[in-house]
């Protein structure tokens, strides 16, 4: 067997164009206007959104205590927007890609390469997560600019609740995203657990405004968590240990099942 | 049709021409809960063939491909490409087996010069994807969408994925359906050109046509199991037993039954040529048309035996046995029906 055998090189197979995909995922992610306002322009135009249209809004607070004396309604929403950009994110655009590409065979296609299929996921990923991170940093930027919004008063805080709350939301669509038969399912069942993460964190009643009963529940919440914990890091309220043990425990557990479950096959 | 040949990853066959197989599968076994899908399948691919694996839809010809490129574990049985176990070490015969399967689309927004470097820089050693674009006439699509592309398009920019790796060996799953007439024409030359430029090919197929003009050698699966093998000429004429001819007479044949009990004819129909038979026949006002079946010597002894009685044949055609004739032989139905 000798005349027809050979061993290729081994060493980075799998890895091999990895920057490449990356790359070709970032232009499709580009090429989709869903993509962009959702993923990149969907936090900002909600909060000016809620600034402008909402009466009130702009008006300081006057019925609550310190810190919020003197704060308007919508400062309450600039901590809120980063919720939405992770959840935005996790839910709708990672669960229909995932579920979409291997719906289309794109995954299937992968796996007859060296490239592996993993590879498609970690660059799809990769590349949403930049699409959050603008999207996050443009909902913020605009707050501090149209709004004067005070920027958060324990940044490193507010980043480490922001990069949890994405992992969480990150895993959660790439469980449904595993999961879902179609890319259109997998877009139905994220849009079904996304609007109640935005009432949990708080959309329709932000921080102080939220009943303690709706609180409590929504602690133990992914993205209520998120969006607590982002309170305290932006008003200065302490250290959330709970809500971050809640985050880190929901994005572990929910990506382990993820994995255990993802069908790479339709 | 214009082919660069490019460097190939380690060629030991150029010194001195190998018929080891290239791809060797044996006792191959396969099952999905209750149903098995392949039961027993055993064959060889030689260097610089095509292969075709044939077989109705559900026959296992898939499963038995996506055995070959390692992306189904088998539940028994041996599979060797280029003498690597893709089953047992599936990375190295990534780099050399390059695959179009059936059902798998590329992102809706990739353009096709993109798609192909793209797949390229997953390989060692790929090929040029400028070439490939040339040579699957795809200069004109460069910068399309896939979305955007017709069925014909779409095919050959999978083909041109499948090759785009320098593949010694190709798998080519289904490749024509769903294109015209002049598409599978034209894909046709293109297999035959990517053959040509030294890539061993595994066809699979349920177009018998295609599966006669292409391949060398066939196999036809059936049931999970391979029922007949060899050159797709040898096994239409198995498919036969005799010659079998047409011929229209611009008379009525009174005694046909002379005909019948001539000791080569083994079967003989006639009808009037001007109800029955095609356009091309019915200039014939008053005809007859035969269709005689029989031993080697029956179209002269036909002929002679007219010719006594002072009748000559206005036009004969011999018809060829098919690919198409064996495999309801051995399968038991019409290639192309669906079994379900």
């Amino acid at each position: 067997m000798t005349a027809a055998t050979l061993s290729p090189p081994r060493s980075r197979t799998g890895t091999r164009g990895l920057s490449a995909l990356i790359a070709a995922e970032a232009k499709l992610f580009l090429r989709d206007p869903g993509n962009l306002f959702f993923v990149v322009f969907f936090p900002t135009v909600l909060l000016i959104g809620m600034g402008y249209a909402i009466p009130g809004m702009r008006e300081p607070i006057t019925d609550l205590p310190e810190p919020w004396l003197g704060l308007r309604a919508v400062d309450l929403f600039a901590p809120l927007m980063l919720c939405v950009a992770a959840a935005t994110g996790g839910l709708t655009t990672v669960a229909a890609y995932l579920a979409g590409y291997r719906e289309t065979g794109v995954l299937r296609r992968m796996a007859t390469t060296p490239m592996r299929p993993q590879g498609v996921l970690s660059a799809q990923i990769l590349v949403q997560l930049a699409g959050v991170a603008v999207g996050g940093a443009l909902s913020l930027l605009v707050a501090s600019l149209v709004f004067g919004t005070p920027m958060p008063q324990n940044p490193l805080l507010a980043l480490v609740v922001f990069l949890l709350a994405v992992a969480a939301m990150f895993s959660i669509g790439v469980l449904i995203g595993g999961l879902a038969p179609k890319g259109a399912t997998a877009s139905g069942i994220g849009m079904l657990i996304y609007f109640p993460m935005l009432f949990v964190a708080g959309l329709w009643t932000p921080g102080p405004l939220m009943p303690d009963a709706v609180e409590k529940v929504a602690t133990f919440t992914p993205l209520g968590a998120a969006s607590q914990a982002m309170n305290d890091a932006w008003f200065g309220l302490g250290m959330p240990w709970l809500q971050l043990a809640v985050m880190a425990v929901w994005a572990v557990v929910v990506f382990v099942i993820a994995t255990r479950t993802f069908r790479w096959e339709v | 049709m214009n082919i660069t040949p490019t460097t190939r990853m380690p060629s030991p066959t150029t010194s001195s021409p190998s018929t080891e197989p290239v791809v060797r599968v044996s006792g191959l076994r396969k099952t999905y809960g209750d149903k098995v899908a392949v039961a027993d399948v055993s064959f060889e691919v030689r260097p610089g063939e095509i292969l075709g694996i044939l077989g109705q839809n559900g026959a296992g010809k898939t499963t038995t491909v996506e055995a070959v490129a390692g992306l189904r574990t088998a539940d028994a049985g041996t599979v060797s490409v280029l003498g690597i176990d893709p089953q047992h070490d599936p990375a190295p015969v990534r780099e050399v087996l390059g695959v179009q399967l059936q059902e798998s689309r590329l992102p809706g927004k990739l353009r096709v010069a993109e798609a192909l470097r793209l797949y390229a820089s997953f390989y060692a050693d790929p090929r040029e994807p400028e070439d490939l674009i040339t040579l699957l006439g795809l200069q004109e699509k460069r910068d399309t969408a896939y979305d955007d592309l017709s069925g014909g398009q779409k095919q050959r920019l999978s083909i041109a994925l499948a090759l785009v790796g320098n593949p010694r060996v190709a798998i080519l799953d289904e490749l024509t359906t769903g294109l015209d007439p002049q598409a599978r024409r034209e894909t046709w030359d293109l297999i035959e050109a990517v053959r040509d430029s030294g890539v061993t090919i595994l066809l699979v197929t349920h177009f018998m046509d295609e599966a006669q003009r292409l391949c060398d050698r066939v196999i036809i699966i059936d049931d999970g199991r391979v029922v007949a093998e060899g050159p797709p000429a040898e096994l239409a004429r198995q498919g036969r037993t005799g010659v079998t001819f047409r011929m229209t007479l611009n008379e009525p044949l009174e005694d046909v039954e002379v005909l019948r009990e001539l000791p080569s004819v083994t079967d003989l129909t006639s009808a009037d040529a001007t109800t029955t038979v095609t356009a091309q026949h019915r200039r014939t006002d008053s005809g007859t048309l035969l269709e005689v079946t029989g031993g080697p010597t029956v179209l002269p002894d036909v002929i002679i035996a007219l010719h006594s009685r002072g009748i000559v044949p206005d036009e004969v055609q011999t018809i060829s046995p098919s690919l198409e004739d064996a495999f309801v032989a051995l399968v038991g139905h019409p290639s192309e029906e669906d079994p379900s």
